[in-house]
């Protein structure tokens, strides 16, 4: 079994308009292995929402090989993306993207859901990872009754509900205050502590240095790929 | 190693069919303001189609009964106003006389005919002390009764000796009383004014229902030649009403009384008649082809209704859908399949849908019960109005839940959660 989660070769993506042939991503290749965290760094408009977007399975590309977790993702249709999603991958989001109204508890339970684990399993899970994120007296409250920071942790939590082998953060500190976004940035660390496999994207470099790895990529293509042997660490 | 994924549901639906339901009311639940607002445009949709369709049938089931409750084997003769070219008018004529009535009783030629009321209406206004009503005064004879299947409540009807006589006696219709005098008085030999003579009451009819104009409970019955010298100074009748020996008896009476009237009158063209001979059946079925017309007009706007009510159906189901599709791209960036989220949606829309039409069809026949309480006219609902409101707006409903979810749900996850 080789190590690699994300395992991507000469990966382009064009968006084509009637006028204008737009080339978001241009021959990227890398490799992402287990338990890694993994910054991808960039400017608005490299091209790292489009990446993200591929990686995430949301997305397809237009040439390339993406192989995720031994999958190659090019072959899958929607329902079987839709499979892939739910079970390997756990989504942050920059808007959080809780269901509205909706309690605390419930939105970690909607993947459950939709992977078909029990109703009592389900409940356990949700409840211990609230808990995990430090919600556990927040499980009832519905989504807009918390906090930014808060509604990112009930994401989190969200997002580690089917045990994915990857965890992709789109610029999950982006619309949260900056404490809070260290709060954030701690669970990301004890999480790849604890063998998790995280990729974040990014455009703060004071964020992307809390991950091991930074990608920096330009105008779609990777320009730097190098170890940060100085990650931003909170001990507490 | 290359590691397979293996769905634990062979079906592309990944959620269970009873939690989808859970789900459904949830949801439903969560935005009370746009559930409501859904549910009430299935509600009018259904409610108005019913509530209209079932006040025309029993407008036609009413008119229909108190047609029948004229008389049995009877036949009316009218005057004609006279004859321009092809064009028959009938009534207000004053070709009919009170010979003409005593011919048809007296006449051996006529053997078909047991009864014979000779008759005067006009309207006039009725005073009593403090009330006053605008009414039919109908000039009647003794024979009156017999031949409308009136009966009294009290009192007596007019008799030979009070026509013979032109007593000032009057009896009243059940509804007059109310109106004259109010509810559970007895008017048994009060005085009412009418016109400007001043009239005795001695009997009251017994309530025959139907309502609107026309109706035998809203009307003055006096002695026919009282009407005609005393309050209307006519010489002629109005009609004359006939009970033939037997309903199959009922042509041959109307021949011999064509031919004597005709004869009467030194016609020899019976086409150029100045009166007309209509029988119960007759009247039937030009009320009948009248209340149809009605009852197509109502279904006409019922079918209006519900076209509007269905286009409301399908913009809230429209708005409503399209207002979520960011929740459609997060269920399925989540691991929602695309059947999924369609059954979701159709879920909520039948529901939605159901609960809408049950709420309708409820308004609809509390609508109409309230209709045929007010006009007193026969409660009476259409099944397949029902079934057709029913079906129309669950379809709508159903559809327009299911299309823009369904495109939706096609989008790439990315394409829907993007979406403004």
């Amino acid at each position: 079994m080789t190590n690699a989660i994300i395992e991507v070769t000469n990966l382009s993506k064009i968006y084509k308009t009637d006028i204008l042939e737009t080339t978001a991503l241009d021959n990227v290749s890398f490799k992402i292995n287990r338990g890694e965290f993994v910054a991808i760094m960039g400017p608005s408009g490299s091209g790292k929402s489009t990446l993200m977007h591929i990686l995430g399975a949301l997305d397809k590309p237009t040439k390339g090989i993406y192989i995720l977790d031994g999958e190659n993702v090019e072959k899958l249709n929607d329902d079987e993306l839709s499979d892939i999603r739910n079970r390997k991958i756990g989504f942050i989001f920059q808007a959080f993207n809780l269901l509205p109204r909706t309690t605390c508890l419930k939105n970690v339970m909607l993947p459950m859901v939709y992977g078909s684990v029990s109703k009592e399993k389900r409940e356990k899970k949700a409840k211990k990872l609230l808990t995990m994120v430090g919600l556990s007296d927040r499980m009832l409250h519905t989504s807009n009754q918390i906090s930014g920071g808060q509604q990112q942790r009930v994401a989190i939590a969200r997002s580690l509900a089917m045990d994915p082998a990857l965890i992709l953060a789109d610029e999950p500190t982006g619309n949260i205050a900056s404490i809070q976004a260290e709060e954030i940035m701690n669970i990301f660390q004890d999480l790849n502590d604890k063998g998790h496999t995280v990729v974040m994207i990014t455009h703060e470099l004071d964020i992307a240095e809390h991950a091991k790895r930074i990608i920096q990529i330009k105008d779609g293509k990777i320009v730097s790929d190098t170890k940060n042997h100085t990650q931003t660490r909170h001990k507490k | 190693m290359t590691q397979k994924i293996t769905p634990k549901l062979d079906t592309k639906n990944n959620m269970q069919f009873t939690e989808q339901i859970l789900e459904s009311f949830g949801t439903l639940k969560l935005n009370k303001m746009r559930t409501g607002l859904a549910v009430l445009g299935i509600v009018i949709g259904i409610g108005s189609v019913i509530a209209l369709v079932s006040l025309g049938q029993s407008s036609q089931q009413s008119i229909t009964s108190q047609i029948q409750s004229l008389g049995s084997n009877l036949l009316t003769i009218s005057p004609m106003r006279g004859n321009s070219g092809m064009v028959r008018t009938s009534g207000g004529g004053t070709t009919l006389t009170n010979a003409d009535a005593t011919a048809i009783k007296t006449s051996t030629k006529i053997t078909t005919v047991k009864t014979v009321s000779p008759e005067y209406t006009g309207r006039l206004q009725v005073v009593t002390g403090k009330n006053n009503t605008n009414t039919s005064i109908i000039g009647a004879t003794s024979t009156y009764m017999a031949v409308h299947n009136v009966t009294l409540s009290s009192g007596a009807f007019i008799s030979d000796k009070d026509v013979s006589s032109t007593a000032r006696v009057a009896v009243l219709g059940p509804t007059t009383v109310v109106d004259l005098f109010g509810e559970n008085v007895d008017p048994i030999g009060q005085s009412i004014r009418i016109g400007l003579q001043n009239f005795t009451i001695i009997g009251i009819t017994k309530s025959k229902g139907g309502s609107g104009l026309g109706s035998q409970d809203d009307c003055v019955y006096v002695p026919l030649t009282t009407a005609q010298k005393l309050l209307f100074g006519a010489k002629h009748l109005s009609s004359i009403a006939i009970e033939a020996n037997s309903a199959e008896l009922m042509d041959e009476a109307r021949n011999e009384i064509g031919f004597l009237l005709l004869d009467r009158h030194n016609l020899s063209d019976p086409s150029k008649a100045d009166f007309t001979i209509m029988s119960q059946n007759d009247i039937l079925s030009t009320a009948s082809s009248v209340t149809g017309t009605f009852t197509s007009l109502l279904t006409g706007i019922a079918a209006i209704s519900l076209l509007v009510g269905g286009i409301g159906i399908m913009n809230i189901m429209l708005v409503t859908v399209t207002e979520r599709t960011r929740e459609i791209g997060l269920r399925k960036a989540l691991g929602a399949k695309k059947k999924t989220i369609i059954t979701q949606f159709l879920t909520e829309s039948v529901i939605l849908t159901f609960i809408g039409g049950i709420l309708g069809i409820f308004l609809g026949i509390i609508a109409s019960l309230i209709y045929s309480k007010i006009n007193s006219s026969t409660f009476y609902i259409s099944p397949i109005s029902i079934i057709l409101a029913f079906v129309v707006s669950a379809a709508i409903g159903i559809l327009f839940g299911w299309y823009p979810a369904r495109r939706a749900a096609s989008l790439q996850p990315i394409e829907a959660l993007r979406y403004e």
